[in-house]
C-alpha cells in the first residue's frame, strides 16, 4: 500500500528525513514512535504530499506521490492531480483542525459534496452514519467549540472517513487531549483497525501500539532506528537509542 | 492531623462561621478625584463661552443654517453622497477581496499584479487619482479593440469617464480597493494554517479551500474595520470636487455659498449632515463589532442564527446568505 524507498527531506539546511525505507501492506497498522523532532510527522505529511519529498521514491498503491514518472523522468503533478491522489488518503491532525464555522455534520459532509459532487442529502446521510460510527450520533448539529477535545477528534476521524479513504494517517491524534479523553479516541481507532483499514499512526501511546499495531517503527534524528513487531520492540528493544526513549515513556 | 482534617471536612465545626453567613460589608469612603471635577468645570465654562460667542457672531449665520439645513438641494446632495459611498464601497469590497486572494495566491504572476496595484493606488493621493480619472476621457476619447497600431475593428466612444458620477464611483472604488485588500488579507491570514491544511488533506482545491473554509472564517476579522472604511469613505466622497463632480453634499453646499456669499453657514449645514450619517454608521458599527466579537462564546446550540453568531469565525457576514458559503450550491 505504502512504500518508501530511501526518502529524504530537508527544510533549508536542516535534513529532517534521512533515507527512510519502509513498507506498509494493505490492512496493516503501522505505529511510528520517537522523540519530538525526529521527523515522524514530516514523514506522515509527505505521504499525502502536504510536504514535498527531496530524494528517494515514495509511493501509495504503486503511484508515486506528487510526481508522474515518464520515460525515466519525473514530472511534477498539477495541483488538481495532487488533490486527486489525496482523495484516497485520510488524515487526522494533532490539533483536530475542524472547521469552526461549520457544524460537526457539515464538517463531515463538506469534502464529499465539494470534491466528489455528492448531493447534500446523500452527503448528510453518510455523515450521520459516520457520526454514529464514532459514537456521536446526537452531536451532528453541534459546532466544534461546543464539543470536548475527544469528541472533536472523533468528528475529525469521521470527516476523514467520509472520503472513503484506503489509507488513514494519524498525526499524534491524542497528544492534544486531556488524559481522560484519550481512551475514547483510541477506541474509535482500534475499531477502525479491526475493520481492516490501513493505518499509519504517529503516536506516543505505547499501549495502543502494543495492542493494535502490526508493525512499529522507532524514528530518531530523521532515521528509522529500529522496526519490527511492536510487542517485541517494546519489550526488548535492540538499539541503545530505542532503549533510552522507551525507558522514559513506558 | 489527617483524621481531624477529614472529620472537619465531613462535618463542619459548629463554632466556625457557616458558609452562608457573609463577612461585614465594606463601607469605606471612596477615593475622591478633585482634579477631574475641576478640569471638567473649566472645560464646560470654555465651551459655554465659545457657544455664547458663536451664537452672537454674524459670520456663523445661524438663520441661514436653519434655512438651508432642510433645503431640497442639500438633501438631494446628501442622497448623492450616500449613493457615492455605497456604490464605491461595494465595488471596493469586491475588488479588495479579489486583490487579497490574488496576493495570497501561489501563482507569482497573479501575486505581482496585485502587489503592483496596491503599490500604485495606495502610494498616490486619492485627490490626485480623482483628478486623473476626471481627465481620462480627454486622454482616451474612444475605446478601440483590434491589433495595436493598426486600424481598429471596433471603436466605442468613452462613455464611462464622460459620466462624472460613474467616474467618481470608479475613482473612489479603485483607491479604496487597495485599502480593502489589505483588510481582507489580514482577515485571511488570521485563519489558522491548520484549516487550509485540513482542507487540502480532504482533497479540496485551493479555490474551494478559500471559498468554503478560509473566507467565511475571516469575516469576523474583516467586518469591523470595513465598517470603519465605510465611515471614512462617506467623508472622502467630498473629494470628488477634484473630478470635478459637484452634485454631492459638499459640492452643492459650496455651490450655494458661491451665490449667497455665506460660506460658513453652508459649511455648518454640510457638517451637520456628514455628522448625522457618520453617527448612524457608528451606531451600526458598534452593533456589528459586538456581534462579531462574541467569538469563542460557550453558547449552547439553540436556534441556527444565534449559533452562527456565537461561533468563532461564523460566516454570516454582511451580504452573505445564511448558510456556510457565498451562495454556492447546497
Amino acid at each position: 500500500m505504502v512504500s518508501a524507498d530511501r526518502v529524504s527531506k530537508s527544510f533549508g539546511s536542516n535534513q529532517v528525513l534521512k533515507s527512510i525505507t519502509l513498507t506498509v501492506k494493505a490492512g496493516e497498522v503501522l505505529c511510528i514512535v520517537g522523540p519530538s523532532g525526529s521527523g515522524k510527522s514530516t514523514f506522515l505529511r509527505c505521504i499525502n504530499h502536504l510536504e514535498r519529498v527531496d530524494a528517494g521514491r515514495l509511493s501509495v498503491e504503486g503511484q508515486l506521490v506528487g510526481y508522474r514518472e515518464k520515460a525515466g523522468k519525473l514530472y511534477e503533478l498539477k495541483p488538481k492531480e495532487a488533490a486527486f491522489q489525496r482523495r484516497d488518503i485520510g488524515m487526522v491532525f494533532q490539533r483536530f483542525n475542524l472547521f469552526p464555522h461549520l457544524t460537526a455534520l457539515e464538517n463531515i459532509s463538506q469534502a464529499p459534496m465539494r470534491v466528489k459532487g455528492l448531493s447534500k442529502a446523500r452527503a448528510t446521510a453518510r455523515a450521520n452514519e459516520l457520526l454514529e460510527r464514532v459514537g456521536l450520533g446526537d452531536k451532528g448539529d453541534h459546532y466544534p467549540a461546543h464539543l470536548s477535545g475527544g469528541q472533536q477528534q472523533r468528528v475529525a476521524i469521521a470527516r476523514a472517513l467520509a472520503m472513503d479513504p484506503k489509507l488513514m494517517l494519524f498525526d499524534e491524534p491524542t497528544s492534544a487531549l486531556d488524559p481522560e479523553l484519550v481512551g475514547e479516541v483510541l477506541d474509535v481507532m482500534q475499531e477502525l483497525a479491526k475493520s481492516g483499514m490501513t493505518m499509519i499512526v504517529v503516536t506516543h501511546e505505547m499501549g495502543f501500539a502494543r495492542e493494535v499495531a502490526d508493525a512499529l517503527v522507532f524514528m530518531d534524528g530523521g532515521v528509522v532506528v529500529e522496526s519490527g513487531n511492536p510487542r517485541e520492540v517494546l519489550a526488548n528493544p535492540q538499539h541503545a537509542r530505542t532503549q533510552a526513549f522507551l525507558a522514559k515513556v513506558l | 492531623m489527617t483524621s481531624r482534617a477529614q472529620r472537619g471536612a465531613a462535618k463542619p465545626d459548629p463554632d466556625s462561621p457557616s458558609p452562608d453567613q457573609e463577612g461585614e460589608a465594606i463601607e469605606a469612603i471612596p477615593l475622591r478625584h478633585p482634579w477631574r471635577f475641576l478640569i471638567a468645570v473649566v472645560l464646560i465654562i470654555l465651551v459655554a463661552v465659545f457657544l455664547l460667542d458663536a451664537a452672537q457672531r454674524e459670520d456663523y449665520g445661524w438663520s441661514d443654517v436653519g434655512k438651508y439645513i432642510f433645503d431640497k438641494r442639500i438633501s438631494q446632495a446628501a442622497l448623492v453622497t450616500l449613493q457615492l459611498t455605497v456604490y464605491s464601497m461595494v465595488l471596493a469590497i469586491v475588488l479588495g477581496l479579489l486583490l487579497a486572494i490574488m496576493r495570497l495566491s501561489p501563482n507569482p504572476v497573479v501575486k505581482s499584479v496585485a502587489w503592483l496595484y496596491l503599490w500604485i493606488f495606495r502610494g498616490t493621493p486619492v485627490y490626485v487619482q480623482l483628478v486623473f480619472w476626471g481627465i481620462v476621457s480627454l486622454i482616451y476619447p474612444v475605446f478601440t479593440i483590434g491589433i495595436p497600431f493598426m486600424a481598429p475593428w471596433i471603436s466605442v466612444p468613452n462613455g464611462i469617464f464622460t459620466n462624472l458620477f460613474l467616474t467618481a464611483v470608479i475613482g473612489l472604488a479603485l483607491n479604496e480597493a487597495a485599502y480593502m485588500s489589505e483588510i481582507v488579507r489580514a482577515g485571511l491570514l488570521s485563519v489558522d494554517d491548520g484549516q487550509e491544511e485540513a482542507s487540502r488533506a480532504l482533497a479540496m482545491s485551493w479555490g474551494q479551500t478559500m471559498r468554503y473554509i478560509v473566507v467565511p472564517q475571516s469575516m469576523r476579522i474583516i467586518i469591523p474595520p470595513t465598517g470603519n472604511e465605510v465611515i471614512s469613505m462617506l467623508k472622502t466622497t467630498s473629494l470628488v470636487a477634484a473630478i470635478p463632480l459637484s452634485i454631492d453634499l459638499y459640492g452643492v453646499s459650496r455651490g450655494i455659498s458661491a451665490v449667497t456669499f455665506t460660506p460658513v453657514p453652508l459649511l455648518i449645514v454640510a457638517s451637520i449632515w456628514y455628522l448625522l450619517f457618520t453617527s448612524i454608521l457608528m451606531v451600526g458599527q458598534h452593533f456589528i463589532e459586538k456581534r462579531f466579537a462574541r467569538g469563542t462564546g460557550q453558547h449552547k446550540p439553540g436556534r441556527r442564527r444565534s449559533r452562527m453568531i456565537a461561533m468563532p469565525g461564523a460566516g454570516t457576514g454582511i451580504g452573505e446568505p445564511p448558510g456556510n458559503d457565498f451562495g454556492g450550491k447546497h
